[in-house]
């Protein structure tokens, strides 16, 4: 049977989303991002805003994300996404504005951006992916990198008197007056992605109400800078990086608004 | 009015449709004065302060992006602040305006006038290839009407524009005529006259992008040229300055914004006294009147640079004089603003 009589028959079980075009993904066999791509894409198409959203692409692994979700992009300096995507918004406030941003990106370089467009309460998304390490660059320390985690910049292990504490910054977002939706979620099992696409539509849906600020983060893997397979990386994930970075909704106002 | 409300009440009227910025002595005015104007009961204007100049000026890259009249303003410290912004804008090729209203620096500097960011507004200012379009009041008038000429010009070559004004004319009151009013173009107009835009993808058109990234070498070498190509565009067409009792003189002064007030008031004393001087005042900083004063130093004795610094227009004299005639310098720092009379002194000693 081809393609096309499947299609014709209504036995398509599983489609990739119109918006995930065909070009080859940069991104490590395991990574997380592809999955989140896909999320991403499926829920603006099923939201019906392909023609009404702007995303902004952070500097670091989905730096290309712009090559791989046809929607309008604009790829910001590093970590300064949360301040592109604050004026966008308030210049098209009925676009769906989101930024894409890793751990680097957006709780180091962009803490202020970051911590600031929440708390202002810019009707946007941030979709936040924390592997715990600098992807592109070769797999240096991170703030969120793990007390005991061996990086590049941290060879013997990351060690309090050394490099401090790793920030846990959904939860300081959970606090700020601003956000409206915080939550953690994964992608390493089908009922984790799930549940993931159910937070970033809800994020999405509360943006365009005008709820104010939304935060999901993507507690992910990176089995090239963690070096291990991505079996392995799932697992060490389950295992270390939930038990620090624990999974679920940190706050959600948006029926109280 | 100030010349720091100026630019505000020009930016509200020139259909300005969002400024990002952030408090800095001297050019705190800009936004207290839209902050009390009020444009987006009226006007639809977006106003808002940001927790930094790092923040502000990247607020400007993403309305920019969107093919929206976006702007900034801030004073030396924060202008440094901006540079990675700015260089990004660059190289996304995006229509914007910076006011950089100068204090004396380096560092935190002094809130005084200055004219030291020359080199940072001229020659690029963050790192890559690039220019920007540099307009220098030397007016509240200026103050207002550069508002919309460099919005023009921005959007003309898709390229940021400033207006490197100093605290003097930020501060400065005088009486002005405010630009005519002009209505925010919509949101059709804009998606029609910037189809390069990242507006959402109307009408099922494909993505627009606005990167300044390409890792290819070849690719980047081509989008360098293409820009480079711009900016002989620019220099080309977009040159402004203003000649001032040129016609008979035997020498000239070379001076903008402040400067070339102070200058007008030294060849008047030293016209009293017999010495025939008149002034070239850039308008356009970059692009920098190269062609008019090579011409003018066929014509007198010697150039004097007078500057509120310690020496940066100068360069630029002497690359377009070529040793033709002798060059000189004057400039006071730290916040002093030169006296006519001193001037007049340092053209008696100078040739």
């Amino acid at each position: 049977m081809t393609r096309e009589e499947i299609i014709e028959k209504g036995q398509v079980v599983y489609k990739k989303p119109t918006l995930l075009n065909d070009t080859p993904m940069h991104y490590c066999p395991g990574c997380s991002h592809g999955v989140v791509h896909k999320l991403v894409a499926e829920v603006v198409e099923e939201m019906g805003m392909t023609e009404k959203t702007i995303a902004i692409s952070p500097v670091g692994c989905a730096v290309f994300a712009y090559k791989y979700i046809d929607v309008d992009w604009q790829e910001a300096a590093h970590g300064r996404a949360p301040a592109l995507a604050s004026a966008t918004k308030r210049l098209w406030p009925d676009r769906l504005v989101f930024t894409y941003q890793g751990d680097g990106d957006l709780a180091c370089i962009g803490t202020a951006e970051t911590i600031h467009a929440l708390n202002r309460a810019e009707n946007i998304t941030i979709i936040f992916i924390n592997n715990a390490i600098y992807g592109m660059t070769g797999g240096q320390m991170a703030p969120t990198t793990l007390l005991g985690m061996k990086t590049a910049t941290c060879p013997y292990g990351r060690e309090v008197s050394l490099h401090g504490y790793p920030l846990k910054i959904t939860e300081l977002a959970a606090n700020l007056d601003g956000t409206c939706y915080v939550t953690r979620q994964s992608v390493h099992s089908v009922a984790a992605i799930n549940r993931a696409k159910k937070a970033i539509r809800k994020a999405f849906e509360y943006s365009m109400q005008g709820k104010g600020s939304n935060l999901v983060e993507i507690v992910s893997t990176c089995n090239s800078g963690w070096k291990m397979s991505p079996e392995k990386a799932n697992k060490w994930m389950e295992e270390n990086m939930f038990a620090f970075y624990h999974l679920g909704d940190l706050k959600d106002t948006g029926a109280d608004k | 009015m100030k010349g720091n409300e100026a630019i505000a009440h020009a930016a509200i009227r020139c259909g300005c449709d969002g400024y990002f910025g952030y408090p800095i002595t001297p050019q705190s005015e800009v936004l207290e004065t839209l902050a009390e104007q009020k444009p987006w009961e009226t006007t639809g204007m977006v106003v808002l302060q940001a927790e930094s100049e790092v923040s502000s000026i990247n607020m400007v890259y993403g309305g920019a992006s969107t093919g929206k009249k976006v702007m900034t303003s801030s004073s030396s410290p924060g202008v440094s602040l901006m540079q990675e912004g700015i260089s990004y804008m660059a190289g996304a090729e995006l229509p914007a305006l910076i006011v950089n209203v100068m204090r004396g620096g380096p560092g935190l500097g002094t809130i005084q006038p200055s004219q030291s960011d020359y080199f940072q507004a001229c020659k690029g200012g963050g790192h890559g290839d690039y220019h920007l379009i540099v307009l220098a009041p030397a007016s509240v008038q200026e103050m207002a009407d550069f508002v919309d000429l460099a919005f023009t010009l921005a959007f003309r070559y898709r390229n940021p524009a400033m207006i490197l004004a100093d605290g003097a004319i930020g501060q400065m009151m005088e009486k002005l005529v405010l630009p005519p009013f002009k209505p925010r173009r919509t949101e059709e107009e804009i998606i029609k006259e910037c189809p390069w835009a990242t507006t959402g993808r109307v009408g099922g058109r494909k993505p627009n992008i606005i990167t300044s990234l390409e890792l290819r070498s070849e690719e980047m070498e081509i989008i360098n040229l293409r820009i480079q190509a711009k900016y002989r565009e620019i220099e080309e067409k977009e040159v402004r300055y203003e000649e001032f009792m040129l016609d008979d003189a035997e020498y000239a002064i070379v001076a903008f914004g402040s400067a070339a007030r102070i200058a007008k008031k030294s060849i008047e004393i030293a016209r009293s006294q017999g010495i025939k001087v008149g002034l070239l005042r850039p308008i356009t900083l970059w692009p920098f009147p190269t062609k008019e004063i090579q011409t003018l130093a066929s014509r007198v004795k010697g150039i004097l640079s007078l500057e509120i610094n310690a020496g940066q227009m100068v360069e630029d004299i002497r690359l377009a004089v070529e040793g033709a005639v002798p060059v000189r310098h004057f400039g006071r720092l730290g916040g002093i603003i030169p006296d006519p009379d001193e001037v007049v002194d340092v053209l008696k000693r100078s040739f």
